[in-house]
């Protein structure tokens, strides 16, 4: 009986995160088509789109996986080059921008994939903030990588090298990766539609996949590794799942972004970025979606809505952001809240001993 | 659901909070001034730059709304120097109802801002992006400065024509556009003309401390004179360390190392020899810069780099052309657009950083770079 | 020779990433978390010392003093705001908070120092070491780096080994709840942590820029996490697993550059990291702790 509450209560709750997600998405096109929107938050729709994909498939590491990863962004950059590069090689033989972007998306998922298992295997070996620094050293190598790759095409093909241009391209020939200097001159194809499809594809993989029978194992494992390992959970292939699933749905949000600017290189996906989207999944709750979209959409408007503050702008980005923190974290305003709700609600103050995720990090 | 209502009732908090004073801080609007607009890192590691780009623009509008005639109203917005806070900066400022733009400060951000300019029809000139990436193809970008490309290959041919040394090292930043777009064309005309290059070390962002490997293979392979196209920052470093070991070749770098002597602390006796290409000296003697310089001492407590000056120019060849073709500040970005591109590509501008400038239809400006060299903390012009 | 060079430099550079790695590890392992914003701590010392010593004309060891001084009330500040009311907050919270604390220090430096580069001034004197007749020169910092970097991990060894406090601060780091029963205030240690970490970054701080002599508001980050880094890879929690840590990323980070790329070094550093992480799981030094079933 308590199952089929729990049950009961995720489902309504993802069904509740569709719908603001839909709802979100309705009154922005609808302020679009009838151009009641500023050009600072119509140009920010697709990113936002990306950072809440990036933040949803993190929250899979972090929360449902139970595993700091500070090297995200690294999987973000895989699938950006490869999705751009792929979308660029097509351009002739695929006319429709849209289409290109899909193909585009999916290819930087599956290379985003393969660096997934690539890195997961080794790192996933490791607990705690020994596996933070190694996804966090991971990150760091796939810049270094990408900042020393050249690749282009030509009539023979795809030309790769590494360190310096040696490709070496025929007659009509295009460079597109130029080490240091990105990705250049990029047909901007990404749109809020795209944004919002990948985003519902993004929460319909994360659902069912946490729903799942695998993402019960999921769970067990973040909970207890060795209870779950004593009950015949593959406790190696479902942390692999996880991982592997968050670094793909990373790199389709790579791709979504790139395509958003005319130009990429492979330092914005650093270090920083991974902590920003760190920082999404962490203020909207472990292991809450809706809250990663919320933290997601708020963290990436707030910057720009403090533009008025000019010098001291990112200073009270700062302050907010620790302000936040101590807030939601404060004992006595849980209290409080609490008490709100339990009025609200009018559940019995046991039914919470259950809850999951942020409360587990103790 | 506990932490979803707890945090939702803290953004919302939060938003509250940004909403109302939002309201507060919105900007009357002007109406009689030409709005300009750039972008630049004002914060970040690159903050020099974008901060020294919206001082100097800032006195020229100054200098100019107090003549009278043509009254510019101007707007600088962080990007941190990334292209998609510039692109965000860029909307801000399109919302704010910029005319003109000033484009952004460094390259890879102006990339992405001169795609946007480019659609949405608003002439960009911009002072100091120099890649040709921002410039290409797009019929409204302008450059202040000189194209990456063109530094190459001129200080190649300076070095070669000077007979200044036949062993060349280079060190460059490897994840930076302007230094690799700099080593790559001064190697081909290095190539070209015959010098022979012994050694080639890169660094990177976070490797940027430590240079005496780069330092030190350039020493054992006899370089006698090392090409450092890179900002000043590093280059000191560079110097600094290099006369820790005792090495002392002849140095040779680029516009980017103007402002070295102008860091608080720095032992000129490092860069003395030091040679450069740059188009602004701000020990000049010239009256215009003389003024600049003071004005800028002044008001920012700093001698002002070639950013500064290159973006002073600016607005002064905005405030030349606006006048040439008569436009008013009613006209839409659109109209002043092409009456942009009409006076740019027939006019001729004497500014801070050379005299009788012209561009061409590909937004490219030609303008020969002074080579200068450092004696006894000051600037020389060579020839 | 050249072999010998790249060793001195890779061990004096080592050295400064020691110490503040030192501080990161003291941290960590008495409050359990990644304060990320350390290598801010080392930019506010590095500021400070600069304008004692250059603009106020202050001889250099009383800028030594006059950073330590502010980094330790800095730290405690810092810990006493923004930390300790997390102290029973799930340990990400206080990640995030530690990185608004790092965000903070960058742009309020930005905004009371300029983003112009300054140049630190030598606190050691320009002087330089050669030997082998010349063949060989060593400046006089990278001596007092590496010997200052000896120094302080050895007075810190002998400071939990022997002290009251120290011990008081292995007790906390074993088990909190159990030293407080032992009638050690837990609070006040780690305010003490928190005070002798930021003084060790205002040395940090001070050394780092008199060898690598440019200041700017993000002078720290990047040396922050490679110290970060060094202080995992020597065993995080550890005295002496940090300054080993320390040292060997020094020198392996120029022996890549040296001897294989200088383009792709940082990632031949982080894929030694790696490596070592998976052969040793708790880095060089830490202590393997067996899961309890």
């Amino acid at each position: 009986m308590n199952k089929n509450k729990t049950l009961n209560k995720t489902s309504r709750m993802n069904f509740i995160t569709y719908g603001v997600v839909i709802a979100a998405y309705v009154v922005l096109q609808a302020m679009v088509s009838t151009g009641s929107i500023s050009s600072t938050l119509k140009g920010m729709l697709v990113p936002i789109c990306a950072y809440v994909v990036m933040a949803v498939s993190l929250n899979l590491t972090v929360g449902v996986l139970g595993e700091l990863s500070l090297g995200h962004a690294g999987f973000m950059s895989v699938g950006a080059f490869t999705g751009v590069t792929a979308a660029i090689a097509l351009q002739n033989v695929i006319p429709s921008g849209t289409l290109r972007l899909c193909i585009g998306m999916v290819v930087g998922a599956i290379f985003a994939a393969i660096a997934g298992v690539l890195i997961g295997i080794p790192v996933l070996r490791l607990k705690g903030d020994y596996l933070a620094i190694v996804t966090l050293a991971f990150g760091e190598i796939i810049k270094s990588i990408i900042n020393n790759l050249y690749v282009g095409v030509d009539a023979n093909g795809m030309q790769l090298s590494f360190l310096s241009d040696k490709t070496n391209l025929a007659e009509g020939g295009k460079l597109i990766i130029a080490g240091p200097m990105g990705i250049g001159g990029i047909t901007k194809l990404s749109t809020f539609t795209i944004g919002f499809v990948l985003v519902m594809i993004t929460l319909v993989i994360v659902f069912n996949l946490v729903n799942s029978r695998s993402g019960r194992a999921i769970k067990a494992i973040r909970d207890n590794r060795i209870a779950a390992e004593s009950v015949g959970i593959n406790v190696t292939k479902y942390r692999l799942m996880a991982f592997v699933i968050s670094a793909a749905l990373a790199g389709a949000a790579g791709t979504l972004f790139a395509e958003n600017y005319s130009t990429v290189v492979a330092n914005k996906f650093d270090f920083n970025t991974s902590i920003l989207v760190l920082v999404f999944v962490v203020l909207g709750g472990l292991g809450n979606m809706l809250g990663s979209i919320i933290a997601a959409t708020v963290l990436t408007v707030l910057p720009e809505a403090l533009r008025q503050f000019s010098d001291y702008r990112m200073l009270i980005y700062a302050i907010v952001l620790i302000l936040v923190m101590l807030i939601t974290n404060n004992p006595t305003l849980k209290g409080y809240l609490n008490i709100i709700k339990q009025k609200l609600v009018r559940r019995k103050p046991a039914a919470q001993t259950v809850e999951g995720g942020a409360d587990n990090g103790k | 659901m506990k932490h979803t209502t707890k945090k939702l009732l803290a953004f919302a908090m939060v938003l509250t909070m940004l909403m109302s004073l939002c309201s507060v801080f919105a900007l009357a609007d002007e109406g009689a001034a030409f709005k300009i607009g750039g972008t630049g890192p004002l914060t970040g590691g690159a903050a020099i730059y974008g901060n020294a780009a919206a001082n100097g623009a800032q006195i020229a509008v100054d200098e100019i709304n107090a003549e009278g005639g043509i009254q510019f109203d101007l707007r600088y917005e962080d990007d941190a120097h990334d292209a998609e806070k510039a692109v965000n900066a860029y909307n801000t400022l399109k919302d704010w109802g910029m005319q003109l733009s000033l484009g952004s400060v460094t390259s890879k951000p102006c990339e992405a801002t001169s795609a946007e300019t480019f659609a949405d029809r608003i002439f960009a000139l911009t002072p100091s992006a120099s890649s040709t990436a921002t410039t290409e193809g797009k019929d409204n970008q302008f450059q202040m400065c000189f194209m990456d490309p063109n530094q190459g290959s001129a200080s190649a041919q300076y070095i070669s024509d000077q007979g200044l040394g036949t062993k060349i090292a280079i060190i460059w930043k490897n994840d930076d556009v302007y230094s690799k777009g700099i080593r790559d064309t001064f190697v081909e005309k290095a190539e070209e003309l015959g010098l022979e290059i012994v050694s080639e070390t890169e660094f990177a962002d976070g490797n940027d401390q430590d240079f005496s490997v780069q330092i030190s293979d350039a020493q054992s392979n006899g370089a006698d004179l090392v090409f450092l196209p890179m900002y000043y920052q590093p280059a000191s470093l560079i110097l600094a360390q290099a006369a820790g070991v005792g090495y002392a070749p002849k140095w040779f770098g680029v516009d980017g190392m103007d402002g070295i002597l102008t860091m608080e602390g720095f032992d000129p006796a490092l860069a003395e020899g030091v040679m450069l290409l740059t188009p602004f000296n701000a020990d000049s003697e010239d009256e215009k810069t003389v003024a600049f310089v003071e004005k800028y001492q002044e008001l920012y407590g700093e001698i002002p780099n070639q950013f500064a000056a290159d973006a002073y120019d600016c607005v002064y060849a905005y405030k030349q052309a606006l006048e040439a073709a008569g436009a008013t500040p009613d006209m839409s970005a659109e109209e002043l657009c092409d009456a942009m591109i009409e006076q740019f590509t027939t006019m001729t501008f004497d500014g801070l950083t050379g005299e009788g400038m012209t561009w061409d239809a590909s937004g490219a400006v030609s303008k020969s770079p002074k080579g200068m060299v450092i004696q006894d903390g000051a600037y020389v012009g060579l020839d | 020779m050249a072999f010998l060079n790249f060793l001195i430099s890779g061990i004096s550079l080592g050295s400064i990433y020691a110490i503040i790695a030192l501080g990161y590890t003291m941290v960590y392992g008495i409050a359990k978390m990644l304060n990320f914003a350390h290598g801010d701590v080392i930019m506010v010392g590095a500021y400070i010392c600069f304008y004692a010593v250059a603009r106020y004309k202050l001889p250099p060891l009383v800028g030594i003093l006059a950073a330590m001084a502010v980094c330790t009330v800095l730290g405690i500040v810092v810990e006493r705001l923004a930390y300790k009311p997390l102290r029973a907050a799930p340990s990400l919270a206080v990640l995030i908070t530690a990185i608004g604390v790092s965000y903070f220090l960058q742009n309020g430096a930005l905004l009371l120092w300029s983003s112009n580069p300054k140049v630190f001034p030598s606190v050691t004197g320009m002087g330089k070491i050669s030997l082998f007749g010349g063949q060989l020169t060593v400046s006089l910092v990278t001596v007092v780096t590496i010997i200052t970097c000896i120094v302080i991990m050895l007075v810190l060894t002998w400071f939990t080994g022997n002290t009251k406090m120290g011990k008081a601060m292995r007790a906390c780091s074993e088990d909190k709840g159990a030293a407080q029963l032992m009638g050690i205030n837990v609070n006040s240690t780690i305010s003490m942590t928190f005070a002798i970490g930021s003084g060790l970054a205002a040395i940090a701080g001070v050394l780092l820029c008199s060898a690598y002599p440019t200041l700017v508001p993000t002078t720290g980050s990047m040396p922050g996490i490679k110290a970060f880094t060094a202080a995992v890879f020597g065993g995080i929690g550890s005295i002496p697993g940090a300054m080993l840590g320390g040292i060997l990323l020094g020198v392996i980070e120029i022996f890549a550059k040296a001897y294989i790329s200088t383009q792709v070094s940082d990632a031949i550093v982080f894929a030694v990291l790696i490596v070592v992480l998976l052969v040793k799981p708790a880095g060089l030094l830490g202590k393997q702790v067996n899961e309890k079933v």
